[in-house]
């Protein structure tokens, strides 16, 4: 049977003297230095990880080298899925950073500027490998066309950018079935109102995504511990679980999430 | 000790073949980590000094096939002198005679290597296609490439399965809806398969590419 996959993510910058470092937000705004982006991929691999996600949060043209180069010695180290995204932006892109080592390429804003890039991607490498990343946010009022019920009120989902400041009048249900036909291999849904806050991830927004389209969906921010994980595997329909700060501070262990899901009945590779 | 660590000598001599298609490092790294000295080539002379060789595959199958075809008649000559021949997710499927992918993408009969008689299949319509994620392997019957594997689990990515004439070609299987074929072998033994990625498979992957690799060594 096939698991449910625990995924855990890393947010890479350059550090001041510019060398690659891994960054966490606490309580919304501060990032805290984490770590070291290949020692980090190392232990994860070990420590029973499904998939392994690496976030570029450089967004600039400066790092992208090092950065590449940074994920070629993560892909050394990790035998299992790699997915890298942040400042992918054309096909050239997509194929040095799979060329780098990546199994799959994950890409944001720019699929929504220009959505012939998920086809030309899916054609040249497979759809396997184009991960389309959706920064959502609620929105209570009239401009949607997907409504869900949110504690009694209704509200539609946007696609936003610049990590959510930004809004586009998008309905994330749309743009999630549009890049689904247009080869889309997965669904990587971040919530902009549950990220950091630990209070668990977004059902309805994942819910929502999961009944409108059948590519696999990696539900992402708000993971505060197995129980929220439990919670978007049955109540949502999520194929995997993303978290960052629970692993990365040493709350839970990737084990003690599959163990609290095993003995609940969630197919788990343990 | 920890069975990621990289072994001090390498123990055979694997070529992997690159026919243009696809990410290699991976399956690269992995073979390096279970013993194995790498050569990547698109030479067919390479062939004759090898202790094993390694198809490695992402993408369509006819393309694949294409990309292949100058090495049709090495690795016939070299399977017929018994040397390990190993095909990891669309390399395992060039090992049979033909798939339904190319028909359905409208490119009639592509014929694959034939090493294994039979056909890859697609999965029936109310399935998730592709198949994604970690799913378990149970062992059929006894190969050197799944000691030690037998209800592990493995890193599936596919669309088409193998459906080979005999039985016995199935050394493991794993169920997605449908018991299909996971690790697929030809008569002699010396001509194998996985449907799922090894190199992407933690531990129990770098397990399979060490039986391979040893069993490259013993030949």
């Amino acid at each position: 049977m096939l698991t449910k996959r625990i995924i855990p993510c890393i947010d890479v910058d350059l550090d001041e003297d510019g060398n690659p470092a891994v960054y966490t937000g606490v309580n919304f705004e501060d990032l805290k230095y984490t770590g070291d982006p290949v020692e980090m991929a190392k232990l994860y691999n070990e420590a029973g990880a499904d998939e392994f996600v690496f976030l570029d949060i450089t967004a600039s043209a400066e790092g992208r080298e090092t950065m590449l180069d940074t994920v070629s010695k993560v892909a050394d180290e990790v035998f299992i899925p790699l997915t890298v995204g942040g400042g992918i932006r054309t096909r050239d892109d997509i194929k040095e950073t799979l060329r780098a080592g990546a199994d799959k390429v994950s890409i944001n804003t720019a699929a929504l500027q220009n959505p012939d890039l998920i086809e030309e991607g899916a054609r040249s490498f497979g759809s396997q490998c184009i991960v389309i990343s959706v920064d959502a946010r609620r929105r209570y009022d009239e401009a949607g066309e997907h409504y869900a019920e949110v504690d009694g009120e209704s509200c539609w989902f946007e696609c936003t950018v610049k990590g959510g400041r930004e809004g586009t009048g998008v309905d994330v249900i749309e743009w999630a079935r549009e890049a689904e036909s247009r080869g889309a291999g997965e669904l990587f849904i971040n919530s902009i109102d549950a990220d950091g806050t630990k209070d668990g991830y977004d059902i309805p927004l994942t819910k929502a995504v999961c009944d409108n389209v059948s590519t696999p969906v990696i539900a992402s921010s708000g993971c505060g511990g197995p129980e929220d994980m439990y919670e978007v595997f049955t109540e949502a329909g999520a194929d995997a679980g993303l978290a960052a700060s629970i692993f990365h501070f040493d709350e839970y262990t990737i084990q003690d999430v599959k163990e609290y899901l095993d003995e609940r009945d969630v197919p788990v590779r343990l | 000790m920890s069975t990621t660590q990289p072994p001090e000598e390498t123990l055979a001599d694997v070529v992997m073949v690159d026919y243009g298609l696809g990410n290699l490092r991976s399956a690269m790294r992995g073979l390096e980590r279970a013993g194995a000295n790498v050569v990547v080539s698109d030479d067919p002379a390479d062939f004759d000094d090898a202790d094993g060789i390694v198809l490695p595959g992402v993408g369509a199958f006819s393309e694949g096939m294409e990309n292949a075809g100058p090495f049709r008649e090495p690795l016939a000559e070299a399977a017929a002198d018994g040397t390990p021949i190993f095909g990891i997710c669309l390399g395992m499927q060039m090992l049979l005679t033909s798939s339904e992918e190319a028909d359905h993408a409208g490119e009639g009969e592509v014929e694959g290597l034939d090493f294994i008689p039979g056909r890859n299949v697609r999965f029936d319509e109310g399935q998730k296609v592709p198949h994604m994620g970690w799913n378990e392997l149970n062992v059929q019957r006894d190969h050197p490439l799944v000691e030690g594997v037998d209800g592990e689990y493995a890193y599936f990515v596919h669309s088409y399965y193998a459906d080979p004439d005999d039985e016995d070609a199935v050394v493991a299987s794993t169920d997605y809806g449908v018991e299909f074929p996971a690790v697929v072998a030809n008569e002699e033994g010396t001509v194998f398969g996985t449907q799922f990625h090894p190199e992407k498979s933690g531990e129990t992957g770098l397990t399979i590419l060490r039986n391979f690799v040893e069993f490259c060594a013993e030949r």
